[in-house]
Formats: structure tokens, sequence, C-alpha cells
């Protein structure tokens, strides 16, 4: 780990501006300190943002929640309009980490945490995002655990979380204090960036700008579902994981707000699988099609590729599960 | 005074068995339990000396060359440093267990990825943590190097084979065969405490403070090292964060912060870094194993053959020794059993826990379940037919051999008979599927020596540099002492892990209770034989219980036999003709039952079970928990785990607990252990055998097994990761 | 760099390298070795302390960032002659082998007992709105945080189950 001018923010602005000459923020640290001690990260200026008053979820006057961006994974989780009104969300949580890193992580932290990816923790390794130009070793390495879609020729990383993959089903917005002095609100997909041919930039945020919270509308009818798939019972990440909210009226399906994890750099959420689904009586036939839409473009890299069927068993199985005994 | 015992006859005055304490076998609490659930149990990077200075090791890049510090003199120069050490001296790998000399010394070139080619030392671990990232190792003339067994270059190790009868000939004329090739990956010990040791000078004599399994060997190792006289070093290490083999012999960690304390006139405190541990301890090798089963129509094996390809380093002898107990577990008059050595420039290869079985028999049984299904034979009864009476190779009798009560007892106690036909009983989305695999691991008695000091109190002390690594020492020793000398057992003080007590046999390879065990029973033996000779009664009428000796209806407390004496006895204990004369090893059976996922391919052991025989059972309760254990491992074994080497350089990807996955909490049911009543007086006076790593010799197969009766899919490559099971759904 | 927190309810004044982790504050500087260092990255739990009641992996905290918290480590909850029960039954049941793993286990499970009788869910938990219960299933999930590599976990369960006043 090296040396670092360390700031504990007492407000806002004062974390804003310890921010923009070269500061990184800091609240839970279980991804941030994990990679400053192999120095893959290395920020010259620790900005403590946990004294901020950003611990609240509170309720929208529509009916959603405004999550503070330092409400614990463990308490968001807990939260007793999020088991009732978004399980979806809480069940993501509760399959993420363990009960001690839960208790630290935070949300704002969760949606910004680093990749996975093997070759980007190594520092003897090649990697793009980490050392950009450097090349991807993950591509012809061991990359069992790495994207199948939205990858690029630089970069194959997976995004870990499962908390975002549910706020991405449920529409989540991301609330952002600007480094400026502007706070903006961003549709959660908006916030992250594919890899391209700068797999180093992960998201839209420059320097000094500040989540401050995740805005989710309102509960919707439906029934809700995060399945993960992983190689162990607890305490791994997602091979591939499904966050869904589906509906399903006279019939047909009313809706599908469908996203992924451990397929992409990013949550992942294709509309076109929605629309294909949106109307349709369910059947095994429609979630094939579902899958192939949804796959169409997946590529797998050698030890990565059983996510691709995996991905399609998995969609199907869950689909089949919110859509069962629904009025047909 | 020494009394020397060498086994060279069976025991069977089976002593233990008449005596009155009623400590031997008991389920006792560990003595050190309260220490260890306080956090004040002291293990070898936990010692706050003065003046302590930290190292960080630093790896070579590459798997070739000659290694050149690019910055050395800028990092020398870092806030904080104190040198940057890069010495011949420094290993490149560990030593192997018992290798009582320093394995191959080289910093100047790279042979692996991850080899530690220097130490930064500083004052504090987050200056020499960062000081250790900016070194920066080139690697200067490097070619490539295989790093793939497969297409490397092989070396028979005939002298582990055997050729006998015709399996070529028994295999066609078998009426059922099995021909199969299966994989197994190479395996990390990954003990919870990574390797660590605190090395101090006081002039030209070294105290190491370490985490190590085997004293005697690894102080002889140390000072072959560094070039010394091991009178001049000692090594402490009374609390072992687990081992699992991979502290069997010294390694680099202590060879380097010993010339870093040299250097710098300092204590130093060396500790492996996770990702250190899995690129620089010991892996098991990984193998490749082809299976061939000859068998009449009952079932009955004619030919048994195994070939197994396993790799190692350039320089080093260990091979994974896969056939061990396939040379004995089934009859079949024509075996043809050989392995091959790869020399490959991966991490080295060594002991890790149950070398040889684990793999070999894990392999073997699988390939004994695939013979089952091809004869329509139950799987257990399939076994049953093929004990042998005599070892089918030698001719020798086996020493003692429950394993048909273990097959049986096992299957009652599970419920064996329920299991269902393949690929027929759904709960749900999940397969439900039971599995079976016998249990076999070959014993050994070692040289060991432990003092016994009997108090003018009539309290004792047990003294042996012998080291409790979780495997229950303490406890054991214990027990036996109080047994022998009439104790309760908080009148015995045991301590261990001292270079400076009597050598010891160290623990591994399953040897160390029965070992270490006799050379204190031996002790003992001496000590009731001078108190009988000072109440003038034959050794073998004073019954000795609480404290007192009971004799020619007379009662006297050990005070007053003592008058203010102490008596101190050495018991030392050597393998003898018992090794030779008849084939010893440890028997057991594992079931189990699966769910695995229709969609998703997930495995959950749902339930497991072991019946296990290995002589006398010296605390109930630490043995239990040695198969728990050893079950557990197979689940990982069986399921997840796997060092992933990346097939370019050789490098283990997957060098952190994120992504090598031991089994959790979740992925473990509540396992049962059954473990049989039985005494071998050819393995030891104290009739007792191994067990330490019984439990895993072939749990994992029975779980695979499982995953095919569930599902009907044969998973061939371990471990039976989702992706490899949804292959075949 | 000046820091002030309560360990073990005693007020500890600290002047480190920013860098430090509570866990090396711990056993570097404070003499206090309980808590174990398996992995020094969030991945094996060994590091697990309460910090204002919650258990969290002291590896991942940087001292710096906890002025004014209070933190219990396992030599908190109990000494040799005063066992917590939770400490007791690791000790009957065999909880352990080598130990490493062990003072993260308990504090893990001293904490984990709170937070069922408060109600939080866990991945297992059939109903997220229904009080949790304190099954095998239960106890397993909520447990693997903490890796024991000598594997005794069956004995952790029924050691939880034990100190939780339950026949085990």
């Amino acid at each position: 780990m090296r040396p670092f001018d360390y700031h504990r923010a007492t407000a806002p602005d004062d974390a804003a501006r310890a921010a923009a000459s070269g500061g990184t923020f800091i609240a839970g640290g279980t991804n941030l300190v994990d990679l400053m001690k192999l120095e893959v990260m290395a920020p010259e200026r620790l900005v403590d943002i946990t004294r901020l008053d950003m611990r609240g979820i509170e309720e929208t006057g529509d009916g959603g929640l405004r999550i503070g961006a330092l409400v614990s994974n463990t308490d968001l989780a807990n939260d007793a309009r999020v088991r009732r009104d978004w399980p979806v969300l809480s069940r993501a949580l509760l399959s993420g980490a363990t009960q001690q890193l839960r208790n630290k992580a935070t949300t704002g932290g969760n949606l910004l945490q680093r990749t996975r990816c093997l070759y980007f923790y190594d520092r003897a390794m090649p990697c793009n995002k980490r050392e950009p130009g450097s090349g991807c070793g993950a591509m012809e390495g061991f990359n069992r655990i790495l994207a199948v879609l939205g990858t690029s020729d630089h970069c194959i990383a997976t995004h870990p979380s499962d908390m975002a993959v549910a706020m991405m089903a449920l529409g989540a917005e991301v609330e952002i204090a600007r480094a400026g002095g502007n706070t903006e609100r961003l549709p959660l997909d908006d916030l992250y960036l594919l890899p391209g041919d700068t797999p180093e930039r992960e998201t839209v945020l420059a320097p000094g700008d500040l989540i401050t919270a995740v805005i989710l509308p309102a509960p919707v009818a439906g029934r809700q579902s995060y399945r993960k798939v992983r190689d162990r019972a607890s305490y791994a990440f997602a091979l591939v994981s499904v966050a869904a909210v589906v509906a399903v009226e006279d019939g047909k399906v009313a809706r599908a707000d469908l996203a992924f994890g451990g397929l992409a750099p990013k949550p992942w959420r294709d509309k076109d699988v929605e629309a294909a689904l949106l109307g349709q009586p369910p059947s095994e036939a429609l979630f094939d099609k579902a899958a192939d839409i949804l796959l169409a473009k997946a590529q797998g890299h050698g030890a990565n590729d059983f996510k691709i069927p995996l991905a399609r068993r998995v969609l199907s199985a869950v689909l089949t599960e919110l859509t069962e005994g629904a009025a047909a | 005074m020494t009394e020397q015992f060498k086994m060279d006859a069976p025991a069977t005055d089976r002593r233990l068995d008449g005596m009155a304490q009623g400590l031997v076998g008991a389920p006792l609490d560990r003595p050190e339990g309260p220490l260890k659930v306080s956090g004040t149990a002291t293990y070898a990077d936990e010692y706050r000396l003065e003046n302590l200075a930290h190292g960080m090791l630093v790896r070579a890049p590459g798997n070739s060359g000659r290694v050149r510090l690019a910055n050395r003199d800028a990092v020398a120069a870092m806030p904080g440093v104190l040198a940057v050490i890069h010495d011949p001296r420094l290993l490149r790998n560990p030593a192997q267990g018992t290798a009582n000399k320093a394995p191959v010394q080289d910093a100047n070139e790279a042979h692996y990825l991850g080899q530690p080619v220097a130490l930064v030392v500083a004052e504090s671990f987050e200056h020499a943590r960062h000081a250790a990232h900016a070194l920066k190792i080139e690697l200067e003339g490097g070619t490539p190097r295989p790093v793939d067994p497969e297409t490397a270059a092989i070396e028979p190790q005939s002298s582990k084979g055997l050729d006998q009868g015709d399996l070529d000939r028994a295999m066609t004329e078998a009426v059922h065969a099995v021909d199969v090739t299966y994989r197994t990956p190479s395996h990390s010990s990954a003990p919870m405490e990574p390797h660590a040791s605190i090395a101090q000078w006081d002039g030209e004599n070294l105290t190491l403070r370490g985490s190590y399994q085997m004293l005697k060997y690894n102080r002889n190792e140390l000072a072959d090292a560094l070039g010394i006289h091991p009178d001049r070093v000692r090594i402490l290490a009374p609390y072992v964060g687990g081992g699992f083999g991979s502290k069997l012999g010294l390694a680099p960690e202590a060879v380097a912060a010993a010339i870093a304390a040299k250097e710098t006139g300092r204590p130093v405190s060396v500790a492996l870094t996770r990702p250190q541990v899995f690129e620089t301890t010991m892996r098991r090798s990984e193998t490749r194993q082809r299976i061939r089963l000859a068998a009449d129509a009952e079932g009955r094996l004619a030919g048994i053959g195994q070939a197994a390809l396993v790799s190692n380093l350039p320089g080093e002898v260990f091979a994974e020794p896969v056939l061990q107990a396939t040379h004995f577990l089934y009859a079949g008059e024509n075996r043809r059993l050989s392995l091959d050595l790869a020399r490959v420039h991966r991490l080295c290869a060594g002991s890790v826990r149950a070398p040889g079985e684990a793999v070999g028999i894990t392999v073997l049984e699988c390939a004994m379940d695939e013979l089952a299904e091809a004869a329509g034979i139950d799987p257990v009864e399939l076994r049953r037919r093929n004990i042998p009476e005599k070892d089918p190779e030698s001719g020798k009798e086996f020493s003692s051999r429950r394993f048909r009560e273990a097959l049986d007892s096992g299957a009652e106690a599970f419920g064996w008979s329920d299991r269902p036909a393949t690929r027929s009983r759904r709960e749900g989305e999940w397969w439900i599927g039971y599995g079976m695999a016998s249990a076999a691991r070959v014993n050994v008695l070692m040289e060991s020596r432990a003092r016994v000091t009997l108090a003018p109190d009539g309290s004792a002390k047990v003294e042996t540099d012998m080291t409790d690594i979780g495997t229950g020492t303490y406890a054991i020793l214990g027990q036996i002492a109080g047994e022998m000398l009439g104790l309760p057992r908080d009148r015995v003080e045991v301590v261990l892990g001292d270079t400076d007590l009597p050598p010891a046999s160290g623990s591994g390879g399953s040897w160390g209770a029965a070992s270490s065990g006799t050379s204190v029973y031996v002790a003992c033996q001496a000590i009731r034989a001078q108190l009988a000779e000072r109440l003038g009664v034959a050794e073998t009428e004073l019954t000795l219980k609480d404290g007192q000796a009971v004799f020619d209806n007379r009662t006297e407390t050990l005070a007053e036999i003592l008058k203010g004496d102490e008596i101190a006895k050495e018991g030392h204990v050597l393998p003898g003709d018992t090794s030779k004369a008849v084939r010893q090893a440890t028997f057991g059976a594992y079931f189990v039952e699966v769910a695995v996922n229709g969609v998703t391919g997930e495995t959950r052991v749902r339930r497991m079970h072991g019946s296990f025989a290995a002589g006398r059972i010296l605390n109930a309760k630490t043995a239990r928990s040695q198969c728990l254990g050893g079950m557990i491992f197979g689940i990982g074994m069986a399921l997840t785990e796997e060092l992933a080497f990346d097939d370019r350089d050789g490098h283990v990807a997957n060098h952190n607990l994120a992504e090598y996955h031991i089994p959790v909490n979740a992925d473990v049911p509540q396992i049962t252990v059954e473990l049989l009543e039985e005494r071998d007086d050819w393995a030891s006076p104290l009739q007792a055998k191994g067990i330490g790593e019984l439990g895993i010799c072939g749990a994992a197969g029975a779980i695979v097994n499982a995953i095919h009766n569930a599902t009907g899919v044969r998973v061939r490559d371990f471990p039976a990761t989702l992706d490899k099971v949804i292959a075949g759904l | 760099m000046q820091t002030s927190l309560t360990i073990n309810g005693e007020t500890r004044q600290l002047d480190l390298d920013p860098r430090t982790s509570l866990l090396d504050a711990l056993r570097h500087h404070l003499g206090l070795t309980g808590s174990k260092k398996g992995c020094d990255h969030g991945q094996c739990g060994a590091c697990t302390v309460l910090i204002n009641g919650r258990r969290v992996n002291a590896c991942l905290s940087l001292l710096c960032m906890h002025e004014g918290d209070e933190v219990v480590p396992i030599e908190g909850l109990g000494q040799p002659g005063a066992l917590s029960p939770m400490q007791q039954a690791f000790v009957e049941k065999d909880g352990y082998q080598c130990g490493y793993c062990t003072p993260g286990q308990i504090c893990s499970a001293t904490a984990m007992l709170e937070e069922i009788a408060q109600g939080w869910p866990s991945h297992v938990t059939a109903d997220l709105e229904a009080r949790p219960e304190l099954t095998t299933e239960e106890i397993s999930e909520r447990m693997s945080g903490n890796l024991c590599r000598c594997s005794a976990y069956p004995n952790i369960v029924d050691a939880i189950r034990k100190a939780a006043g339950e026949t085990a």
C-alpha cells in the first residue's frame, strides 16, 4: 500500500473539495482497501466520507425509496419496506459476500466495486484495465469467472455486484453530486461504461463526483426473484445471476424487467429480451426465444463458455418460476 | 535415562486395556481449548519481540531467466527499509517432508512464477509491504519452459510400479471390464494460518518461531540451508494453525527471516501473504489416471490396472504416490500399476493431506462404481466380493482390517438400502442420489522420543518437540500419560513444539499420534517399573489410579512412594520388524447423499457418513474431528477445489481464497462418523493406527459417484463443477 | 496519525501510519493477537471482530477510519477461567482443531445469535418477512463468512446451537 494523505470529510462540500484535488472517496473500503494492499489502486489521498449524513432510507413522494449512499448492505437488506416491496433487492444483497462484509459495505461502494478478474488483481500479469495498453491476460488465460456479453478485444472483465443487478431490474436511478456542485440523477444503466478500448474507464463519474443516493421507483405489480448460481453454496461471486420482476395478466406477460449478473462488464439489461416477452403467453418456447435474443452476441473465451448455456437455463427457470400458476 | 523400544513383535499384551484411569479413548476436551477460544494461544507470527522488523518476500514474475533486482538501491533507500536481501541461500521451494536437509537453494534463477527471490526488510509491516511492491524483478535470458504435464518430459517411476500376471489378457477375457481415464487437479493445503517465521539471533545461536509440523527435521533443514551446525538452531512451534502437509518441510520464509535477522541484527518476522501461500507452498500434483478393471460375471476382479501421470519441478524427487493403497485394497491376480513423473515449471509438488490415496483411491473408487454399474451389482456388494484374503501382491497378512465391517456398518447407519436407481429420484429441480466409496490408507510408525517426568507431588509432565497442528496431540499425550501413571488428566502437563525437547516423529503421514504416543507410553512404562521396584512388586501387579498405587491389597499415594524424588524417563520408539512382516493399513467406507440441481448443475452434499477402523482410538472426540476434516476436504476435492494454472506460464491464476474454493460452512452437512472398535497389535504397543488422513482417502469418489446416481452424469475430470454436470444433463 | 477508539471497553490512543489496518493495529501494536490474519483480503473471516456491536473483517478496516468506535476482539469476549458461553461451547463441541480461525468464528457466532434475535434475514430464509429460526441451514449460511480448513463446521454448528441454549 502506497502512503496516502487521509482526510475525514465533515460535510459534502468539504468532501468534494478534498476529492477534487486528486482524492479518492472511501466508505466501507471492502474493495478499495483490498486493492490498495495489492497496489492495484494507489490513491494519493483518501477522503473518508463515512461521517457524512447519507445513511437514511426515505420514502419518496411517489412511493419509491431514496437510499443514502452510505446505507450498509446489511441495513438495506434488512429494511422492512425493501423486504416487502422490493424483495429482489433484499435477496440479491443477502446472496452477496458475507454478513461481515455486508456490515461494512455501502450502497454507493457496492455500485462502484471493481472486477474480480484475477489478472486485474495480479500486477505481474498484463491488464488493460489496470495498466492501459499492457494487454489482456485473461482473454487466453483462466477466464472462468469472466464476461461473455458486452466485452471488447481489450477486456472481458465482469462486474461482480449482486445488489446492482437487482437495482438494474428495478429501474433504479443514481443521485450524483457532481464535483462542480450540481446534483444529477442518472438511470443506473447510464452510470456504467462498457470497456471498448478504454477498459480503465468504468463509469461516467469524473474525479470528485460523489454518489449520494440510489432512488428506487415505486414498487410494481408482479413477482420478484433473484437467482444466483455460483461455485460454492455461499461466499462466492456469481457465475450467472438473474434479477427479475415479472407479471402475467390475462395469460400474457405484462412485465418482464430482467437484469443479469456474472455475464458482462456491467449489470446487464437488454430491453429487446423484455420486448420479446411482453404480450406473449408464457411458454418454454418463448423463454428460449428470449434467451436467444439475450445471448445472440455472447462470446465465450474457453473456460467461461459454459456461461452461455448456463444463462439460458437459468433465465428459463426463473421465467418459469415467476409465470407458473399465474392466471392462464 | 532413555528407554528404547523397537517394534519388532506384535504387542499382544494390550497393556492399555488393563489400566485403570479410563482416559485413553475417552472423548475429552482439548486441554489447550480455553487458550484457542480466547485468542491467547500464540502462533508463530504473534511474538512481540523488542525491535522486531518485518520482511516481505518478493517473487519471480516468470518461470525462467536470471534474476536481476532492477532498482535495488532505490528500494533500499525507501522510508523504513532496512535491507533488501537477495541471497543465494534463499530456498527455491520448501523441503519435502522428512527431507532432513535443505531443498534446492537458488535466488539467482527463476524456476517457476511465484518463486521467492528476494526479501525486503523494513521497520514496519506497512513499509515492508510497500517496498516489496516497489522492488522490480527482471528476468534475463529466459527460455520457454514446459508447464503442462501432458506435453512435458516424462520420468517413469518404476520402483513404485508393478507388473504381475497379464492384465491385457484379463481385460480381454473379462465379462465386465472398465477402462477409463480420470483427471484430478492440483490442490493447495491452504491452512488458515499463512506460513510465518520470526528469526532471532543471540550471537551465533538462532531461535526460530515457526509454523512447522516436523521440528527435528526442520531444524536440520534450516541449519543445512544456513550452513551452520544444528546445535545452534532452536525452533519453537507450540501452536500451528493447520498444516495438511504444507508445513512438513522447511519453507522459504524461514531461511529468509534467518538471513535477514543476521544481516540487520534484529529479530525479523516474515509471514507469507495468502497469494504467496498458494504460489510457494506445496501443491498436490495434478494426476491423470487410467484405470482398468477386469471382472467375472459376479464382479470378482481378475485384474487391476492403474497408470498415473503426476508432475513436479526439476530436481524434486517427490512423485505423488498415487498407487500406494491400490497395491492392497482389492484382490485380482493380474495387476499392472505404473507411475510417470512429468517435469514442469509449476510450483513445487509435495505432500497435501494423504498424498497418494487422496487421489489414487478416489479415482479407483470411481472406477469401481463404473464397474458396479456395468456388472449390475450393488457397489457395496462389489467391494465386499473383492476384499483380498491377504495382500494380493506380497501375500502378507493384514495386521488388522475391519474393512468389511466398515462397509456393512456404514451402509446400515446411512440407510444405503434406500438407494435410488440411477436418475430416478427428483425433488423439484433437484436430482437426488446416493454414492459410496471405500477408504484406505497405509499405516506407518516412525522414530519418536518423549520425556515424562513424575514430580514429587505426583503430577506429571510430558515433553517432546512433537507438534499439535490441530490433530489433538496435547489431548492424547496427556491421556496416555495419565492412563499409564494413574493420574487425572489435569495432573498431566504436556509441553510441545520446542526442539530443545526430545525429538519426535512430527505431525505428518498420519503417524504422529501412534509414534509420539508410543514414546510417551514407553517412558511411562519405565516410570511404572521404577515405582514397582520401590514398592517391591512386579510392575504388572501395580494398579495406578487417581494418584494412588494399589498393590498387594495396599494403597499408597504417588507422593508417598516418591518421597520427594522425581522420576524422569525418556521413551524412544523405533519402527521394527512389524512394519515389514505384515501389511498395515487403515480402512473405512463413505456414504453420501447429494442433490444435484437439474437446471444449474450445482451439487449439494445433503448427508455424509463415514465408518472407519484405525486401531485403538486415543480420543474419540478429536479422532472424530480428524475424520470430519478429511471428509470435508473430500467435499472440496469433489466439488470445488482446483489450482487453476495459466497454461502459458504455469502460474496459479486463482491464488486467493476468493477463487480457490475451499468448502464453507454452507457446503457441509452435519456429517456422521463411526469409529469401529479395533486393536492392531502389529502397529504399535498402543494398538493404535493413524487417523488424520483416512477421512479423505476416497471421500470425493463417494460424492462424484452420488452425482452419477442422481443424474446419470459421470464426471471424470475433478472437481465436478456445475459446468461439467450440465454438459451431461 | 492519531486515532482514539475504545477497545474492550478501554479508551486507546494510537499514533500510527495511516496505512495500518485495524487488524494490524491490534496484532502489531496492541498485543492483541487473538484476531487472526488468514488472508488479509476479506476472503476468510479469521480477523472478524465486533465494531459497535457488528461483526466486521478487521483486515479491510483502516484504523484511522475508526475514530471513536467501540471495538471488541476475541479477548473481550472471555478469557480462560471466565469463558463466554459461546467459547465454552466451542471447547465442549470441539468446534475447532488448529484454533487459528476460531477467534473469528466465535466473534462471528456471537454476533450472529444477536442478528437472528433481531430478525435479520439471510440468503436461506424462506420468508423475508417472517422471523428467522435457528436452524442448521440458517447457522451454516450465516457462518459461511468464516472459513475453517480443519473443517470443524459440523462441530461449529453444534457449538452454536449449544450456546444458544438448544440441545445439539
